[in-house]
C-alpha cells in the first residue's frame, strides 16, 4: 500500500515529519517498506538566471551561457533549444549527482570551451518525462534552493511517497483514511472530519438491478447500489488527481476510472463504472454456470467456473463481481452515460474466485478482506459528486438491491485483563481514549466495534488495539519465574536423548551429518519401497521433490553422487530424521542412516587404505545401537529389503519381527540408478524400536571379579562355505555356559587356496574360547573335557570338524 | 688384599661385554673365586686377626659387587644407545588416518537452543510433519479461505477421490505442536518445538524445507512483558553477548496481540553483527496465544494465558556462524559439512557455554 504525504494530510491535520510518521507506522503494525522522498535527491539544486546566451563557435546547437548563481557567474554550455538570456533556471554545479542521467557532473570542455555546471530539464531531475528543454521557472530568486521553490509552487513534485505492508487483519488501512486514523490515535495529529455529500437524483435510473435468490447475502452479494449519471464528458482527469495516482504507481486512465481508483485508495472503497450506453436492459447479480466466460478489463479471456458471482445484462456477463469489470461495458473516452456500482460482496467467494482466476486486482484485494458496510451509500454520494465535478452530467436516483448487513457488535473491555496480558501499565482512561480515537463507541464496559473493522471479533482484538497504540516498542521485559525453585529438571524425553546420542555417536565414528530434503523423486522413492500415491505431494515444487521419502538412504546416496561429481570419492555420510511409511500424520518414524562409499582411508604409507565393506557398516550399526541402549545380544537375520545386496546384508533384530537395524552393501542396481560409484555399504537403525528400560536406576550391577587365572584355547574348524560364524560361535558357547566366558572368531580362511587344502566348498573358521574358572583352577583334564564338548557341539551344529 | 682389589677393579673397568663381566664375577666371587678362597682362610686366623681381616674382606666383596653392577648397567646403556642410533623414523610422515565426523549446524543450533530454554523450564515437544489441516490451520484460528492459507505456500498431500477428508498438508510452521502439546498436557505448560517445516518456495533465500523452533508458555498470569524478557535472555545467551530486542505490532491469526521481534545488530563492513550497533533485524513472530487457539486445544482462556513465538533455526545458525546461503544447508557438500560442521563431542551445555 502506497500513499503520499500530501494525500495523508487530506485526512490528517499534522505537523509531524516524515521520519516521525514512518517510525509510528512501523510501531503501529503498519510496517514501512520504503520511503521515496524526492527532496533527498534534489537538495543541492539551486535557482539561477541566464544573463547571456551566445552560439557556440564550433557547434550550431550549443549555446555558451553565462548564468548567475549563488556562487557568482558561471559559464555553462547548454544544448537546450530554449536556453536564452533572461530565463530563470535550475542549476547543478560540478560534483553534483543528476538522478535522471545517473551521472555526477564535472567541469568539462565541450568543443573546446569549458562548462562549469548544467541547467536541468524535468526529466534530468526525475520530476517528469519532460525533456524538450530546460526548466523555465516563472519566479524564483538566484541562489534559492529549488526544492523550496517546488514546495511552494508545485508541492506534488516533492511529495514523499510511503509504502507500507498491510497484515491481513488491517483491511481498513488499505484506505489512506484508515492510516490517518491510526496516526491520529497515536497522537500524531488530528483526524479531519469525514467528507459527506448528498446529490439528489433527478430522474429514475433506466437500469435496474436484481440479485438472484441463490446469490443473496452470505451466498454472494449483500447489497448492490447503482445510479446512472447521464451526459458526462469523460477525458483525462485533472492534474492533481493524475499526480496522486502516478505517485502511488497507478496509471491515470480517464476521469471516470480515476475516480474509482481514487476511492479505492482514499477510503478503501472499490467502485465500478459501467458505460451505460453498452449495458442492455437491467443488471442481474447471479452465479456463473460452467462454460461461461468473459473478457475482462485487462483484455484477458477468463473461463468462469460454476458458482462464481458475476453481473450480467441482457446480452451476457459484464463483470466478475468485486474482482474485475468486463471489457465490453468498460468506460472509454466516448462514454456519455455512466452507471456507477457500489456493492458489498461476501468475502470468501471473492477470494476463491480471484484465486481460481489468478486475478490480483485492487478491487479483489479489498473486497476479499472486507470493506466498510456502512460506507456503501455515502460512497455512492461522494463518487457521484466527484464525477459531476470532473465530468459534468446529471444523476439518476439510486437503485438498490439487497441491504446493509448488520455489522453492529460489542465486546467487553476488561481494562485489568488488558494490562495483565500486555504486561504494561495503561490506565483505564487511556485504554478507553485509544479505542474511541479508533472509532469504537464505549458504553459502560462494552466497546462497540466500528463498521470498518470486520477483523475485530472478540475481546482479544480490543487488547491488541490498545497494545499497539500504546506502543509495543516501549514494552519493558519482566522476568518470568521458574516453574519451581532450584536446579532445573532434565527436559529431554528418552527418545530425544536417543536421537542425540545416535547422532553424536555417528559423528564420532567419522560420519558427516547431512540434512537432506524430506521429499524425493518418485523413481528414487520407488527403489526404497515408496513412491506411491499415499506419499505423493499434490503440488510439488519440482518432479525431483514429489514424494515423501520412505527411507533416508536415497537422499544420502544422491548426496554421495553429488559429492562424487565434485571429485570426493571416499565418503561417510549420515542423517538422523523422519522417514514416511504412509501419508497420515502418525505414519512417520525416525531413522538413523549411515552410508560409506569408496575407501575407508586415503592412500597413505602404511597401507591403511582399503575398500569399505559390510563389516564396517555392521560395526557402525552396532555402535549406534549400543549408544541408543539396545541390548548387546541380538539376532542376525538375512532377508533385508530389496534395496540391499541379497547375499551381503543382514538385519539385527530382537526376535524374528523386531528389526532394530539393517546393514550391508547397497544393491548394485540401486547404486546404478542413483549414479553412485561403489563400493557402497550402509546401515539404518530404527531407534524407536529399541525397547525402553522399564525402570531406570543409576546403580550398576555388582562387579564380580575372579581371582583365578583365565584360560584361552584356540580351535580351527573346517566347515561348509555356507556355515555362518554365529552358528558356530553359539554352538561353542553352549558347550559349558558356566565356564565359557567368551567365544571370538579370529580367523576365516576361504577361497580357492582354502578349498585346495580342505576340499571343494569348504572353509576354515578359527575361534578363541576363553574359560574363566569360578571355584578352582582348571586341571588339564578338565580343559580337555570342555574342548571335546566344544568340538562335539560345533560338529553337531555345523557339521564342522577340527582342522588337522 | 689391596692387590686383589686393584686387580679386579681394573678387570671390571676393562670388561668389553656382559660375558667378560660374568667371567670376572666368577673368578672373583664364584665358589672357587679368589675372594671366596680368602674368606675361607678367615677360619684359620686368630680372633684378633679375624677382627681386622673379616670386615676388610667384606668391604672388598661389596666393592667388587657394586663395580660389577655399575659396569653391567653401563654396558647395557651403551648397547641400547647403539641400537637406538639405528632406530630412526621419518617423523614428518602423516599419522595413521582417523576419520573425522561432523554434526550439522541445524542439529548443533537445535541443541544450543534446547539447552538455553531448558534452563527456563521449557521441555522439547514434537509433532508430525504430515499434518491434518485442522492442526495446521483451523485450530490455529486460520479458517478456510483465510488469506494466510494461500500466503503460506502450503504443500498439500495427495487425497484419493473416495476420501472425503480435506487433504493433509506438510506443516507450514511448527505451531500445530502448540495444539498437540496443550491437548496432551494441558496447562500450565512450557515447551519448545524444533523441527522441519515446508513451504512451496525456492529462490536465493527460500528453500521448500527449512527448520523452525516454536515456543509456548501458558500459565495464570504470563504477559507480553515476560515474553520480551524470555526472548532477550535467550538471544543474549545464544549469541553470547547482550542483545536488545524491539517489538513491533503485527498480526498472526494465532496470537493477539501479535508482535514481530527485531534484534539489535550492526551492518558495519557489510556483515551483520548481532548485539552491536543501532540497526534492527527481524527474526521472529510472537504474541499472546489467541483465546480461540487455547479453546481449540482444550485450555480455558478465562483461566490461562500465555505467549508463543516462532523463529527459524537455519536463520539463527546463519546469523551466529556467518553461513551465507540457506540452500547450502541441504546440499550435503562435503566441503560445506566440514567447514560449518561441529565436533561430535561439542555438546552444548549452559555450564560449558553454547558458543564456539
Amino acid at each position: 500500500m502506497k500513499f503520499t504525504l500530501s494525500w495523508l494530510k487530506d485526512h490528517l491535520d499534522t505537523t509531524a515529519s516524515v521520519d516521525e510518521i514512518t517510525y509510528a507506522l512501523t510501531d503501529l503494525g503498519l510496517e514501512v517498506e520504503g520511503v521515496e522522498n524526492p527532496l533527498d535527491a534534489l537538495r543541492d539544486f539551486t535557482i539561477g538566471k541566464v544573463k547571456t546566451a551566445e552560439k557556440h563557435p564550433d557547434a550550431d546547437k550549443l549555446r555558451v551561457c553565462v548564468v548567475e548563481t549563488d556562487e557568482g557567474d558561471k559559464q555553462i554550455i547548454c544544448g537546450a533549444p530554449n536556453a536564452r538570456a533572461g530565463i530563470t533556471v535550475v542549476v547543478a554545479k560540478p560534483g553534483m549527482y543528476i538522478p535522471g542521467i545517473d551521472t555526477t557532473i564535472q567541469v568539462g570542455k565541450i568543443r573546446g570551451i569549458e562548462s562549469h555546471g548544467m541547467m536541468c530539464s524535468e526529466r534530468e531531475m526525475e520530476l517528469s518525462e519532460e525533456h524538450d528543454g530546460i526548466i523555465e521557472l516563472s519566479s524564483g530568486k538566484v541562489g534559492e534552493r529549488f526544492i523550496d521553490w517546488l514546495a511552494e509552487h508545485d508541492p506534488a513534485k516533492v511529495d514523499p511517497v510511503i509504502e507500507i505492508a498491510i497484515t491481513p487483519n488491517r483491511q481498513d488501512a488499505l484506505g489512506i483514511r484508515g492510516i490517518a486514523r491510526d496516526l491520529a490515535a497515536r497522537g500524531l495529529g488530528t483526524l479531519k472530519p469525514e467528507k459527506t455529500a448528498l446529490v439528489p437524483g433527478t430522474f429514475k435510473s433506466p437500469i435496474n438491478v436484481t440479485i438472484d435468490a441463490d446469490t443473496r447475502g452470505d451466498d454472494g452479494c449483500y447489497l448492490f447500489m447503482g445510479r446512472m449519471i447521464r451526459g458526462v464528458k469523460n477525458g483525462p482527469s485533472p492534474q492533481w488527481l493524475q499526480d496522486r495516482l502516478r505517485a502511488i504507481g497507478l496509471r491515470p486512465i480517464s476521469a471516470l476510472v480515476d475516480v474509482t481508483n481514487f476511492f479505492t485508495y482514499d477510503m478503501n472503497r472499490p467502485l465500478h463504472v459501467f458505460d451505460a450506453g453498452k449495458v442492455k436492459g437491467d443488471l442481474r447479480v447471479h452465479k456463473a454456470k460452467a462454460g461461461d466466460s468473459i473478457v475482462a478489463l485487462d483484455d484477458k479471456d477468463y473461463a468462469l467456473e460454476e458458482g462464481m458471482v458475476v453481473i450480467s445484462d441482457e446480452s451476457g456477463i459484464e463483470s466478475i463481481a468485486g474482482v474485475m469489470g468486463g471489457l465490453h461495458s468498460g468506460c472509454t473516452a466516448e462514454t456519455t452515460d455512466v452507471f456507477v456500482e457500489a456493492a458489498l460482496w461476501e468475502t470468501r467467494q471473492i477470494a476463491a474466485t480471484g484465486r481460481r482466476l489468478k486475478i490480483n486486482s485492487d478491487a479483489r484485494y479489498r473486497n476479499e478482506r472486507g470493506i466498510d458496510p456502512a460506507f456503501n451509500a455515502p460512497a455512492m454520494e461522494l463518487a457521484t459528486q466527484m464525477i459531476i465535478e470532473l465530468c459534468g452530467g446529471e444523476p439518476s436516483e439510486v437503485v438498490v438491491a439487497g441491504e446493509v448487513p448488520d455489522w453492529h457488535r460489542a465486546y467487553k473491555l476488561d481494562t485489568d485483563r488488558v494490562q495483565s496480558l500486555v504486561g504494561m501499565e495503561i490506565s483505564a482512561k487511556d485504554q478507553i481514549a485509544t479505542l474511541e480515537s479508533l472509532g469504537f463507541v464505549i458504553d459502560g464496559n462494552m466497546a462497540q466495534v466500528p463498521s470498518w473493522r470486520p477483523d475485530v471479533q472478540g475481546e482479544a482484538d480490543l487488547v491488541e488495539e490498545v497494545a499497539r497504540i500504546a506502543s509495543l516498542t516501549k514494552l519493558k521485559g519482566k522476568p518470568m519465574a521458574r516453574t519451581q525453585p532450584g536446579v532445573p529438571r532434565p527436559i529431554l524425553t528418552p527418545m530425544q536423548i536417543r536421537e542425540r546420542d545416535a547422532r553424536r555417536t555417528a559423528a564420532a565414528l567419522g560420519y558427516n551429518e547431512c540434512v537432506t530434503y524430506s521429499f524425493i523423486d518418485a523413481g528414487s522413492a520407488a527403489l526404497f519401497g515408496g513412491g506411491t500415491d499415499v506419499t505423493r505431494l499434490e503440488n510439488p515444487i519440482s518432479s525431483e521433490m514429489s514424494h515423501m521419502r520412505p527411507d533416508l538412504l536415497p537422499g544420502l546416496l544422491q548426496a554421495a553422487a553429488r559429492n562424487q561429481a565434485r571429485g570426493f570419492m571416499d565418503l561417510a555420510l549420515f542423517e538422523v530424521g523422519p522417514a514416511f511409511h504412509g501419508g497420515e500424520p502418525e505414519e512417520q518414524h525416525v531413522q538413523v542412516s549411515g552410508l560409506l562409499v569408496g575407501h575407508a582411508a586415503p592412500r597413505d604409507p602404511f597401507g591403511s587404505r582399503r575398500a569399505v565393506d559390510l563389516y564396517d557398516a555392521k560395526a557402525d550399526a552396532e555402535a549406534v545401537l549400543a549408544a541408543v541402549g539396545a541390548p548387546a545380544k541380538a539376532q542376525i537375520q538375512r532377508n533385508a529389503p530389496g534395496w540391499w545386496h541379497p547375499g551381503r546384508s543382514g538385519q539385527i533384530s530382537l526376535g524374528p519381527k523386531n528389526v532394530l537395524a539393517v546393514f550391508g552393501e547397497v544393491h548394485p542396481k540401486v547404486l546404478k540408478a542413483l549414479d553412485v560409484k561403489g563400493p557402497a555399504v550402509a546401515f539404518t537403525v530404527f531407534p524407536e524400536r529399541v525397547p525402553f528400560p522399564k525402570t531406570r536406576s543409576a546403580t550398576r550391577p555388582a562387579l564380580v571379579l575372579s581371582g583365578l587365572q583365565a584360560v584361552e584355547r584356540d580351535f580351527a574348524f573346517v566347515v561348509d562355505q555356507g556355515v555362518e560364524a554365529l552358528t558356530l560361535v553359539n554352538a561353542a558357547a553352549g558347550a559349558d555356559k558356566a565356564l565359557i566366558e567368551s567365544v571370538r572368531v579370529f580367523d576365516e580362511f576361504s577361497g580357492a587356496k582354502a578349498e585346495a587344502q580342505m576340499g571343494a566348498g569348504k572353509k576354515s573358521l578359527a575361534i578363541s574360547v576363553r574359560l574363566q574358572p569360578v571355584e578352582k583352577t582348571l586341571t588339564e583334564k578338565e580343559i580337555e573335557a570342555i574342548a571335546a564338548t566344544i568340538v562335539e557341539k560345533v560338529g553337531k551344529a555345523t557339521g564342522g570338524v577340527l582342522r588337522s | 688384599m689391596d692387590d686383589l682389589r686393584q686387580k679386579y677393579l681394573n678387570a671390571v673397568a676393562g670388561a668389553v661385554d656382559e660375558a667378560a663381566l660374568e667371567d670376572i664375577r666368577v673368578q672373583a666371587m664364584g665358589k672357587q673365586g679368589e675372594v671366596a678362597l680368602k674368606m675361607r682362610e678367615l677360619g684359620k686366623m686368630t680372633p684378633e686377626e679375624r677382627q681386622v681381616a673379616g670386615p676388610a674382606l667384606n668391604r672388598l666383596k661389596d666393592e667388587i659387587t657394586s663395580a660389577l653392577a655399575a659396569k653391567k648397567s653401563a654396558l647395557a646403556d651403551a648397547a641400547l644407545d647403539e641400537r637406538l642410533r639405528h632406530e630412526w623414523l621419518d617423523v614428518t610422515l602423516p599419522g595413521r588416518p582417523r576419520p573425522q565426523g561432523t554434526i550439522h549446524p541445524v542439529s548443533q543450533v537445535t541443541d544450543e537452543v534446547s539447552a538455553i530454554f531448558a534452563d527456563m523450564g521449557f521441555a522439547v515437544a514434537e509433532g508430525p510433519q504430515v499434518e491434518s489441516d485442522w492442526f495446521n490451520f483451523d485450530a490455529l484460528n486460520i479458517p478456510p479461505e483465510h488469506p494466510t492459507r494461500t500466503e503460506m505456500d502450503t504443500f498439500y498431500m495427495h487425497r484419493d477421490p473416495g476420501d472425503g477428508r480435506p487433504p493433509h498438508v506438510l506443516r507450514t510452521h511448527t505451531s500445530p505442536v502448540q495444539i498437540r502439546s496443550m491437548a496432551k498436557h494441558g496447562a500450565p505448560i512450557r515447551v519448545i518445538a524444533p523441527g522441519r517445516v515446508y513451504r512451496a518456495d525456492y529462490d536465493q533465500t527460500h528453500t521448500p524445507m527449512f527448520h523452525q523452533i516454536e515456543g509456548l508458555a501458558i500459565d495464570r498470569d504470563l504477559s507480553m512483558a515476560n515474553l520480551k524478557w524470555v526472548l532477550e535472555e535467550f538471544f543474549s545467551a545464544f549469541f553470547g553477548t547482550g542483545v536488545r530486542t524491539r517489538f513491533r505490532a503485527s498480526h498472526f491469526p494465532f496470537t493477539e496481540p501479535s508482535a514481530e521481534v527485531d534484534i539489535q545488530c550492526s551492518w558495519e563492513g557489510g556483515t551483520v553483527k548481532v548485539g552491536e550497533g543501532d540497526d534492527w533485524l527481524e527474526v521472529l513472530g510472537s504474541g499472546m496465544v489467541h483465546p480461540k487457539v487455547l479453546t481449540a486445544a482444550g485450555v480455558d482462556p478465562n483461566e490461562w494465558q500465555g505467549f508463543a513465538f516462532g523463529m527459524g533455526i537455519d536463520r539463527l545458525a546463519m546469523l551466529k556462524y556467518g553461513i551465507p546461503d540457506l540452500r547450502a544447508f541441504f546440499d550435503s557438500d562435503l566441503r560445506w559439512l566440514r567447514h560449518f560442521g561441529f565436533s561430535a563431542l561439542d555438546v552444548p551445555t549452559l555450564h560449558g557455554g553454547v558458543n564456539r
